[in-house]
């Protein structure tokens, strides 16, 4: 009943119109605390100084790369089995959003490696397991790209997506596999709940205000695409009439 | 059963009758593998360590040139309208299918496969040991490849789609197969990686054919 009633275009056009400029705005004011925060007013990493700082950006956008991938697989779920249409254009808005996040979680990781490890890339477990979710991504944007018929992309990317969401805890288990099969891993350091409040509050605000971001930039692209569907289906009544 | 039989000896057949389909995956196996020693340098000592694991990369993209045809051909001249009139689900044809490609194409590249290993420097006995493991990751890069060919049926050109979608997914057998591989040409222990790998070739021979099978039915709309 819940999910219907979301499924109805115009009833998410009514509620997305005032909840993303209030996404856009929570993640502008958030982004406003964290990053001061995260840039002068946190501790320096007493190993790493100044750098360990990158990691404000780099694992906000590694968990959210993750989790609209998540989204994507649930919406994809929910538009192949009811058919939803509302579902799939959700999973269409969020695949570049989550490209996005996950190549910055690339770079930002190559940025903070060379000076920290003194290497830009190393193929361990977690670096090689973010490349392969970014080439999922790309492949399933392609998909949507190359099939003309909308309706039919939408079917075939879903169950791409769907796929893809099976294989990546495999991808995950088989690269760390792969790792401590050939030599001891150097590189792999041990985060999450070891780190000290004065950090872990900036990089939650951090992570909010990415939620928030990434939330608002999902709706205008469903917002778009919903448009761009209107405007075609009048153009097509027009020529019809 | 008749009709999953007919589906997979029409596959074979038109896999080797005519035009030598499957032939040029192993065309293609033994050029992208003459161009490594070129690249590396011909050593023994550098070759011998890499060459089971290079072969297994090679296959892996020489399967992959043989996706492309395998659903387009069939949604094109309208077999694929007549594949959902038959009395067997066609989970059971995409399976089919799959495993006459296996045959057709796997099992040869296989060999072929087993054959490069031992030009690269492997030793004899391992190098039989690296063709049966290329010929149980055949299963998996067709099963995931199945998929891809599904989804990619209805676009013209499809090929690069196939190879953009389904890349990612080699990854894990090509882990496991490559050090499988590497480990039987090193003499070392392989049975730990070569169980996983049959695991994953099992598991993407059992699911693929039912996602194939979805995007297919997409296809047929």
């Amino acid at each position: 009943m819940k999910i219907a009633q979301f499924s109805n275009p115009a009833r998410f056009m009514a509620l997305s119109d005032w909840l993303m400029p209030t996404f856009a705005v929570c993640g502008a004011v958030l982004f406003a605390i964290g990053i001061p925060w995260a840039l002068f007013v946190s501790p320096a990493d007493w190993q790493q100084g100044d750098s360990a700082r990158i990691m404000y950006i780099h694992v906000p956008s590694a968990w959210w790369g993750m989790g609209l991938y998540a989204f994507m697989a649930v919406a994809s779920f929910v538009s192949f089995v009811w058919r939803h249409a509302l579902a799939d254009v959700a999973a269409r808005a969020a695949a570049p959003v989550g490209a996005a996040l996950t190549g910055l979680c690339l770079v930002t990781g190559a940025i903070w490696g060379y000076p920290t490890w003194g290497t830009w890339w190393a193929w361990d477990a977690r670096l090689t397991s973010v490349l392969v979710l970014f080439l999922i991504y790309l492949g399933y944007m392609a998909v949507w790209a190359a099939v003309e018929d909308q309706t039919r992309a939408a079917r075939l990317a879903a169950i791409l997506c769907m796929v893809g969401a099976i294989n990546l805890p495999i991808i995950r288990m088989s690269v760390y596999w792969w790792d401590t099969l050939h030599q001891p891993s150097s590189v792999i350091r041990a985060e999450g709940p070891a780190i000290h409040y004065t950090m872990l509050y900036p990089l939650l605000t951090m992570a909010l205000a990415f939620l928030f971001a990434a939330g608002a930039l999902v709706m205008s692209g469903m917002r778009a695409e919903i448009y761009r569907r209107r405007s075609v289906s009048a153009a097509l009544r027009q020529a019809a009439a | 059963m008749s009709a999953l039989g007919a589906v997979f000896r029409r596959d074979l057949r038109l896999a080797w009758a005519g035009g030598g389909g499957a032939a040029m995956p192993l065309a293609f196996l033994a050029g992208a593998t003459t161009l490594l020693p070129f690249a590396l340098g011909s050593e023994r000592d550098v070759l011998e360590p890499l060459g089971a694991p290079l072969v297994w990369i090679t296959l892996a993209l020489a399967v992959l040139t043989s996706l492309e045809r395998l659903f387009r051909a069939d949604v094109e001249d309208g077999t694929l309208d007549q594949l959902l009139m038959a009395p067997v689900p066609l989970e059971a044809i995409a399976a089919a299918k799959g495993a006459a490609l296996w045959v057709a194409n796997g099992l040869p590249l296989a060999a072929a496969g087993g054959l490069l290993a031992l030009m690269l420097q492997v030793p004899p006995a391992a190098a039989v040991l690296v063709g049966l493991s290329l010929a149980i990751g055949a299963m998996a890069f067709i099963g995931f490849g199945l998929v891809g060919a599904a989804v990619a049926a209805g676009v013209s050109r499809g090929g690069l789609l196939v190879a953009l979608i389904v890349l990612p997914f080699y990854a894990p057998p090509v882990i496991f197969g490559a050090a499988t591989a590497q480990a039987m040409a090193m003499g070392e222990p392989f049975v730990g990686p070569l169980a996983l790998l049959a695991g994953i070739s099992l598991g993407a021979a059992a699911l693929g054919p039912i996602a194939a099978a979805a995007a297919l039915r997409v296809q047929a709309d």
